[in-house]
């Protein structure tokens, strides 16, 4: 799309937007949050809701070009922080929902027990090899359906294969004990084992090894490392192999591919009136978040001001101790800047986990186009 | 004649008139003086109303124990067994002419004690003949549904009396329970009451000799009963003394007798257990060392000062000392509830006074075990405390280190159990720490979606996936290898394989029979199918009648393989198999069939204040509110829980649980504990969940997870202990379409074992009529239960049959087919009609034109 087609548009509406009043503004963009609920807290969708006003309410393309910002804070290996500005909450949230149930990651979903001694039980054993964060790019594989035969591009077979053999000692069995088989699985297939005389089969049919695809030449494929499986006595004994497929968190929650992930609009505190001196002193005190700090006026006074205001939780205090503390400071939070936080469970780092996010937004967003027209 | 009868009032009044009053060479003046004292005490009530005893009183009952009900049976045993060789022995020495020796060991009965005591144990069954007793239900199986539901179970007393009176006196809370019974603890309904619980401390006494105390008494200055006169004793300056019930003689000067005796007991001259009460109204001094008096342990206090120093205390928590030592070394002692009344106890050490003479040890333990689980119960309505008392022995959760080792019919075990986050001192004296049945759930006080009406909760399906609320149901099936009179028993086969074939090329069983090891038993970690085989077994043909020894032939057994009944779709497994003998010396193998089941729409949940609910929703973690620090409930509640129950315990829950996490720190919350320490306080939880950033009333900033906007209210959220109770609907849940039928009526059959109707009752039927839906009342009561048809007579209104050779109906009392009509009726209805007839009753039909 070209830049000058919204502007043309805007002028076409033939509507003179005004400026809202400040308080209506400030209903508008803020939630605040008072002592005893919050107030404001729905954005306004409508675009005449200010027509008497003569304000037009109508999302614009260009101010959304404009506005729209994203700023990453902070980053690391597995989690991220960035600053989503202008959008609205119900855009922000599809990403937070996408990101928690739809974005596809690869997880243990069928285990094949061939000795389990130990005290946790089949299930349950199967249940916590589930929930191991795989480090792997799911893109590299399809999705099994039902009728698929498990085959290397559908599914990574690991085993475990363990056994305590020193008297009077427990051994504690981590997830990096699954050794990763890039060839398919290893355990045969009773059944037709006398029939068939050429190449025993397997529970997977795989063509080739893994490890001959080039993305995994080198870079053998691993689970998240010290998680506890189970905990072994002496002569106990756990040999199993699990195959993991590809799967959304809406189906399990092991194939989320985010431990959490969620946003909070950005905090805003306003002083109503100055505050100084003792008063000062008080409000610095209360807060536990460290949101105010002390100003030295030229004249030795001092004044309160809110030098961290990105650090409110919102807990209230410094307004809780009767209603001319509440009138004094505003707590309020800005509609339409979110604060994202991505906690990766390590398949995949939160900077992608955001991109294939936006494109499955996108995705979703071209299904609707294409459904309407 | 009258010298018999004389004999025999004399012998009654000697031996069953006040049995315990002992007469010893013809000497009835103690019972004359017993027989006094019991009048005066009688006119004393009559003209004093203040002087009547309470049959109510915990110090006026005594519990009884094992051993009392063990030896009383005993003794009737070993008499009725004495009895019998007796009258065997005069029977054969009666004989004139003897061949043999009289030998009184081979009268004997064999096993006759053991037997009789066996039997006594296996029904519950107490029949003492001599004392008219018969009592039923003396043994129960000890409850191991969870490890708090045993603990209970082993506290429990029971009454003696019928459920069915309806008086309110016994079932009221006396306050003479305080310490000794725990006030929060009693089943709701018939046995509201009556049923009891032991208290944390108490102890129940058990007998002691009582010769050497006797004569200690008198050592000690009490006048013997039989050198005084009437009027020596009850002079006003003296004391009577009763031991055990026993008049023993009076004393000049009671208080000191009493302290004497105190002071012996302390320094360990006498048994710790032995009371001495001063009763100054009845000027009496009662000593008690009887057995099944409720007494608990207090410290002991000297004008107002604790005998425990800091010292005493150090050496506890070091272990140098143990409880037995502060009783041995007289700092605690403990005071029946008769003694103390003697006594003026303190609640704290701060609150003593130079009159107080002991110091209580700590407040909650006047709480049971059940009751002591609640955190916070001192804030909640009082029945909440008691509904809780019966659910938390429904709770899933461990029952014993050996839970995977036993083999319990039913055994209910959560996959994830936690330690609650908010403990008590009782949680872990009795060790609910270590086998805890319940999880810490992160629970948000709001409503949502509608499914959460009635006490429902709506759980995050993310949470589930994750492992909360798994639970492990084990249920036990056994087989037995059964030994036949006739030298044969049951044998256990190699079960057939795919391949092979029998003698007709047949093999039709293999498939339910592939979870079977080579031995014919079924494997552990096999998974079971319903109508799998788990023990193919063959039973002998022929079990009784001639012994014959040859070997029996393969057409000699008939199969008798137990099969797996279970649910369609579940997949349970084969957990363990043992293998042992039973009572009969037979092979008994026993299958543990392990389910793991997920929570479901329907489950029931409980936190620890009586506030049970069921999952009423399960809902997607995307659509499930979230708080600014990334925070999402594992269940939601709703509000509507609090108003009328009432139970703030809950909320100081949630806060406590919530400052926990915050700071890494297990809170507190012990009955009566804030003074001591034993409980926080709101106000310190409120300040530690400040410092953390939280709102000190513990309400968050939520956003909808579905349209992503910040909620209109903050949102009481953080940690509560909740509890999976074993009422699960995939055991209850049923319906059906057509079925088995009752062989009598054809009406459908009752229950969900047998795959029973849904009963459209008395009241339905009234509503229906009510609303003039005859059709479906029909439809209902008739076609879809037990229609028949009949032939009917017009003329005798009698019920004919059809004839299928002449195809025509015909009345047998008018021994034509003129007047038959064909009509519909309940099968029911006509099986009255024929069953009235039998006796001699006529009913007749009279038929109109509709």
């Amino acid at each position: 799309m070209s830049d000058s087609e919204p502007e043309a548009m805007a002028e076409a509406d033939g509507v003179p937007s005004t400026k809202l009043p400040p308080h209506l503004e400030l209903r508008r963009t803020r939630v605040l949050c008072k002592v005893d609920a919050p107030d404001n807290t729905d954005t306004i969708q409508y675009s005449g809701a200010y027509a008497s006003l003569g304000h037009e309410n109508s999302l614009r393309f260009a101010d959304f070009c404009k506005d729209f910002r994203v700023d990453i804070t902070r980053i690391s290996d597995d989690d991220m922080e960035l600053d989503m500005v202008g959008v609205d909450p119900s855009i922000a949230n599809a990403f937070r929902r996408i990101l928690l149930a739809e974005l596809p990651t690869m997880a243990i979903e069928k285990v094949l027990i061939a000795n389990n001694t130990s005290v946790v039980q089949d299930e349950v054993l199967a249940h916590r090899l589930g929930l191991i964060p795989i480090k792997v790019d799911p893109r590299l594989f399809d999705y099994l359906s039902e009728n698929d035969t498990p085959n290397e591009k559908n599914t990574i077979v690991f085993k475990l294969h363990v056994r305590c053999e020193e008297r009077g000692q427990r051994l504690t069995v981590k997830s990096n004990e699954l050794m990763w088989l890039p060839k398919g699985s290893e355990f045969l297939k009773t059944s037709e084992s006398l029939t068939s005389t050429s190449k025993p089969e397997t529970y997977t049919s795989f063509t080739c090894s893994q490890d001959s695809m080039p993305e995994f030449a080198g870079n053998p494929i691993r689970v998240y490392p010290d998680i506890i499986i189970s905990k072994l006595g002496f002569g106990q004994e756990i040999e199993l192999e699990a195959h993991a497929v590809k799967g959304v968190g809406k189906t399990h929650a092991k194939w989320s591919p985010v431990a959490t992930c969620w946003y909070r609009m950005l905090p805003e505190v306003e002083l109503m009136e100055e505050i100084e001196g003792e008063k000062a002193d008080v409000l610095k005190q209360k807060c536990p978040a460290k949101v105010f700090e002390i100003e030295d006026l030229a004249d030795g006074r001092k004044r309160a001001t809110v030098a961290r205001p990105r650090a409110c939780t919102l807990c209230r205090e410094c307004i809780r101790d009767g209603e001319d503390w509440e009138k004094r400071i505003s707590l309020r939070r800005v509609k339409n800047h979110f604060i994202f936080t991505i906690e990766s469970t390590g398949a995949l780092p939160p900077e992608v986990l955001f991109t294939e996010a936006v494109k499955i937004l996108e995705d979703k967003c071209e299904r609707v186009i294409s459904d309407l027209s | 004649m009258s010298a018999g009868k004389e004999g025999r009032a004399l012998s009654i009044l000697r031996d069953v008139f006040l049995a315990n009053v002992r007469v010893i060479k013809n000497n009835f003046r103690p019972k004359c003086i017993y027989v006094a004292v019991m009048l005066r005490r009688m006119m004393e009530a009559i003209l004093n109303k203040d002087a009547m005893d309470d049959k109510d009183y915990v110090g006026n009952k005594r519990l009884e124990l094992s051993g009392q009900l063990i030896s009383l049976l005993f003794e009737d045993l070993f008499k009725t067994m004495i009895s019998e060789v007796q009258k065997q022995a005069d029977n054969v020495l009666s004989k004139r002419s003897r061949s043999s020796q009289l030998d009184l060991s081979m009268l004997l009965v064999k096993d006759s004690i053991t037997l009789g005591l066996e039997r006594a144990l296996s029904t519950g069954n107490w029949d003492v003949k001599r004392f008219r007793m018969h009592r039923k239900g003396m043994t129960q199986v000890l409850q191991r549904l969870s490890f708090i539901a045993t603990l209970g179970h082993v506290t429990r007393i029971l009454p003696q009396f019928e459920k069915s009176r309806k008086v309110s006196g016994p079932r009221a809370l006396q306050p003479s329970q305080w310490g000794m019974l725990c006030p929060c603890d009693t089943p709701e309904g018939e046995a509201c009451g009556l049923v009891k619980n032991l208290a944390l401390m108490t102890h129940v006494t058990t007998d002691q000799e009582e010769g050497p105390l006797i004569s200690l008494c008198y050592c000690l200055g009490v006048e013997d009963l039989e050198l005084l006169s009437g009027e020596e004793l009850h002079t006003p300056n003296s004391f009577l003394i009763i031991f055990n019930g026993l008049i023993l003689g009076k004393h000049r000067r009671p208080q000191r007798f009493a302290s004497t005796m105190r002071k012996l007991r302390r320094i360990g001259r006498i048994g710790e257990f032995v009371s001495v009460f001063v009763n100054e109204k009845q000027r009496c001094v009662y000593i008690a060392s009887d057995g099944g008096r409720v007494c608990r342990p207090l410290v002991i206090a000297d004008k107002g000062i604790s005998r425990i120093k800091e010292h005493h205390m150090k050496g506890l928590l070091d272990g140098a000392r143990t409880f037995d030592d502060f009783l041995r070394e007289g700092l605690v002692e403990y005071l029946d509830v008769n003694e103390e009344n003697n006594a003026l106890i303190a609640l704290y050490e701060q609150d003593a006074t130079p009159e107080t003479t002991h110091i209580e040890i700590e407040p909650f333990t006047i709480l049971g075990v059940c009751a002591g689980l609640i955190p916070f119960p001192h804030h909640n309505q009082s029945p909440r405390n008691t509904y809780q008392c019966a659910m938390g022995k429904q709770a899933m959760g461990n029952i014993a280190y050996n839970q995977l080792l036993r083999m319990d019919t039913l055994l209910y075990l959560l996959v994830y159990p936690q330690r609650p986050l908010l403990t008590t001192r009782t949680i872990e004296l009795v060790g609910y720490d270590k086998l805890g049945a319940g999880q810490n759930a992160t629970v948000a006080v709001m409503s949502y979606s509608g499914y959460d009406i009635e006490d429902a909760i709506v759980m995050n399906k993310s949470s589930l996936d994750r492992g909360f609320g798994r639970c492990i149901v084990m249920k036990k099936h056994s087989a037995v290898n059964q030994k036949y009179e006739n030298g044969t028993s049951d044998r256990i086969l190699r079960p057939p394989r795919k391949d092979d074939r029998n003698k007709k090329g047949e093999n039709p069983d293999w498939e339910r029979m592939q979870i079977l090891d080579n031995d014919g038993i079924a494997a552990p970690g096999e998974i079971i199918r319903p109508n799998d085989v788990y023990i193919n077994k063959e039973s002998p043909i022929m079990t009784k009648g001639s012994l014959k020894m040859v070997a029996l032939k393969d057409s000699d057994y008939k199969p008798s393989r137990q099969t797996y009944k279970g649910a369609e779709g579940e997949s349970c497994v084969v957990d363990r198999v043992t293998l042992c003998s039973d009572k009969n010396n037979n092979l008994s193998i026993k299958f543990m069939i392990r389910h793991t089941r997920r929570p479901e729409v329907g489950d029931k949940f409980s936190s620890r204040h009586g506030q049970k609910g069921v999952c009423g929703t399960i809902v997607q973690q995307e659509d499930f509110p979230f708080s600014e620090r990334g925070i999402c409930p594992d269940l939601i509640m709703n509000p509507h829980g609090f108003p009328s129950r009432m139970t703030v315990g809950k909320m100081i829950e949630l806060l406590g649980g919530k400052a926990g996490v915050s700071c890494g720190r297990f809170h507190y919350g012990s009955a009566f504990g804030e003074p001591s320490g034993h409980a926080d306080r709101v106000e310190a939880i409120s300040e530690t969940l400040v410092k953390h950033g939280f709102s000190y009333n513990g309400k968050d900033f939520l956003y909808s997870g579905i349209t992503g906007c910040p909620l209109q209210a903050y949102i009481f959220m953080g940690p509560i202990y909740y509890q999976k109770l074993k009422h699960m609907v995939l055991d209850k849940m049923h319906a059906r379409g057509s079925g088995p039928r009752v062989m009598l009526t054809r009406q459908p059959t009752e229950g969900r074992a047998r795959n029973g109707g849904l009963r459209v009752g008395e009241m339905e039927r009234d509503c229906l009529i009510a609303y003039g839906a005859s059709m479906l009342i029909y439809e209902r009561l008739m076609l879809s239960s037990d229609p028949f048809e009949v032939q009917v007579c017009r003329a005798c209104g009698l019920l004919g049959y059809y004839n299928y050779k002449l195809k025509t109906g015909i009345c047998s009392s008018c021994k034509n087919g003129d007047n038959i009509s064909t009509m519909k009726l309940p099968y029911a209805c006509k099986l009255l009609i024929q069953e009235l007839q039998s006796m001699n009753i006529v009913p007749r039909l009279r038929l109109a034109d509709s």
